[in-house]
């Protein structure tokens, strides 16, 4: 079976110095892919260089078996793969959250009433069919993350790209998006600091340290472990 | 008592048209007739001025008064030193402010309740052009973020002890921070916007699905439209 994603090779140079180098890697239908490193490794930089946002300098992005080269040839890739921002203001750019839920179906050819349905869908499965007349500006933190995840999902990826999904949310919403992930069939790739968020989903990982890729191994293992909480009293 | 279509597109449409009608008034008389018509709208709707919003307008205006009247070539009325007061001025300077006045008295009395989110949707269900509605979507979208990121940028600087003044230290931290401000929106655009091409956008925003306009509204978009038409045919036909 060809992989989804392939980097082969793959070099990003930013202000002539060279920010991601001689990165490989391969993502095969179902696996979940954590990439974690320090700040400013370059982990945003190499999910943005698979979707084209990034344009490399040296090897190659190949998506679903086609090398991408153009902006052409990333835009066909790119509908089947769903990118999650790390802040959900640049995602949620639509008045309302039913209208930007419905903006990828829309861009997919579907018709108003169709992609109308189809976001309705997405945001029922996520438990956010009560949101769907809401504005976007005036969501919760929480609820934008989720509301954006709708708007992937109503475009059916085969992949996604998680970049700190769990940053900025709460305990409850957390929840419901962990939820909303663990019945995603597809591949993904994650990139977060959240070391409980990465151990429960990610099958492989990877270390990015100073723009440089290697492969790293998942494990768990038993801690004589406190840690304080709140409740209320 | 409603006499503003109910539905944004007909009241969108309509409001324009009184606005385009009201803007060739060149008399006092017509245009007087106009702000009544309009004062007329809102003690029939029960509706209360919005004082506020005049007062703001009414303050670019008073300039407008302080000058005109003097600058206008046509029969002194009154000589103050070596400034004149002509008739001409006068009737200038009245029809602007009764045009400016029912004009924005009018936009309010449409649209003042209006959620600019709504609006935009009827803008586009219009068919308006495609970028008018994406700034004004974008406007809306994006001036609370905005509105947020100044007000706590400022309360960063007064936690570090800053005292705006009239001297060259708070000028520059004001530079420093409008140039901050333009900065980040134009990072944040660039961010939308990649978002945008991420999820396939290849120049169409979704158009809210919107049932047809009712026949009452369009017999009261046109009920709004005709008397100002009128006033318009009495202007060209002196």
């Amino acid at each position: 079976m060809i992989p989804l994603v392939t980097l082969t090779d793959l070099e990003i140079r930013r202000d002539g110095r060279a920010v991601i180098s001689h990165a490989a890697l391969t993502l095969r239908a179902g696996e979940k892919l954590a990439i974690v490193g320090p700040n400013g490794a370059g982990k945003t930089t190499l999910l943005r260089a698979i979707v084209g946002l990034e344009r490399a300098s040296a090897g190659r992005v190949t998506l679903f078996g086609e090398t991408c080269g153009t902006e052409a040839a990333f835009r066909k890739g790119r509908r089947r793969i769903g990118f999650l921002f790390q802040d959900s203001d640049d995602q949620l750019f639509c008045p309302s959250v039913v209208e930007d839920v419905a903006f990828g179906p829309l861009n997919l050819g579907a018709s108003e009433e169709a992609a109308r349905e189809v976001a309705l869908e997405a945001l029922a499965a996520l438990g956010l069919a009560h949101l769907a007349e809401r504005f976007t500006h005036k969501l919760s933190g929480g609820e934008k993350r989720l509301v954006c995840l709708a708007g992937l999902f109503a475009m059916r990826p085969d992949v996604l790209l998680l970049d700190e999904p769990t940053n900025g949310i709460d305990a409850e919403n957390g929840a419901r998006l962990r939820a909303a992930l663990a019945g995603f069939a597809g591949a993904m790739i994650l990139v977060s600091h959240d070391d409980g968020f990465v151990s429960e989903f990610a099958s492989r990982a990877m270390v990015l340290r100073e723009g440089v890729l290697r492969a790293a191994e998942i494990h768990s293992h038993p801690h004589f472990h406190a840690h304080p909480h709140i409740h209320p009293v | 008592m409603r006499f503003a279509p109910a539905d944004l597109r007909p009241r969108l449409g309509a409001g324009g048209l009184v606005l385009v009608l009201i803007a060739p008034l060149a008399r006092p008389g017509p245009a007087l007739v106009a702000l009544a018509l309009v004062l007329a709208l809102y003690a029939l709707e029960g509706r209360a001025l919005p004082w506020r919003r005049l007062i703001h307008l009414e303050a670019f205006l008073a300039l407008l008064f302080l000058t005109l009247p003097f600058t206008v070539p046509g029969t002194a009325l009154l000589r103050l030193g070596p400034l004149a007061l002509t008739d001409a001025g006068l009737a200038r300077t009245l029809t602007l402010a009764a045009k400016v006045t029912a004009s924005v008295l009018l936009l309010s009395a449409l649209f003042a309740d209006t959620a600019p989110e709504h609006l935009g949707g009827a803008m586009r269900a219009a068919r308006l052009p495609e970028p008018l509605v994406r700034i004004f979507l974008g406007l809306v979208r994006y001036l609370a973020l905005i509105r947020a990121e100044m007000a706590r940028a400022q309360e960063a600087m007064r936690a570090r002890a800053f005292h705006p003044g009239t001297n060259r230290h708070s000028w520059r931290a004001f530079g420093w921070l409008i140039g901050r401000m333009l900065m980040r929106a134009l990072a944040r655009a660039d961010r939308v916007e990649e978002a945008m091409r991420l999820r396939s956008y290849t120049g169409r925003l979704p158009r809210p699905l919107l049932p047809p306009v009712g026949a009452a509204d369009h017999a009261r978009a046109l009920a709004l439209c005709a008397p100002f038409l009128a006033i318009l045919i009495w202007e060209l036909a002196r």
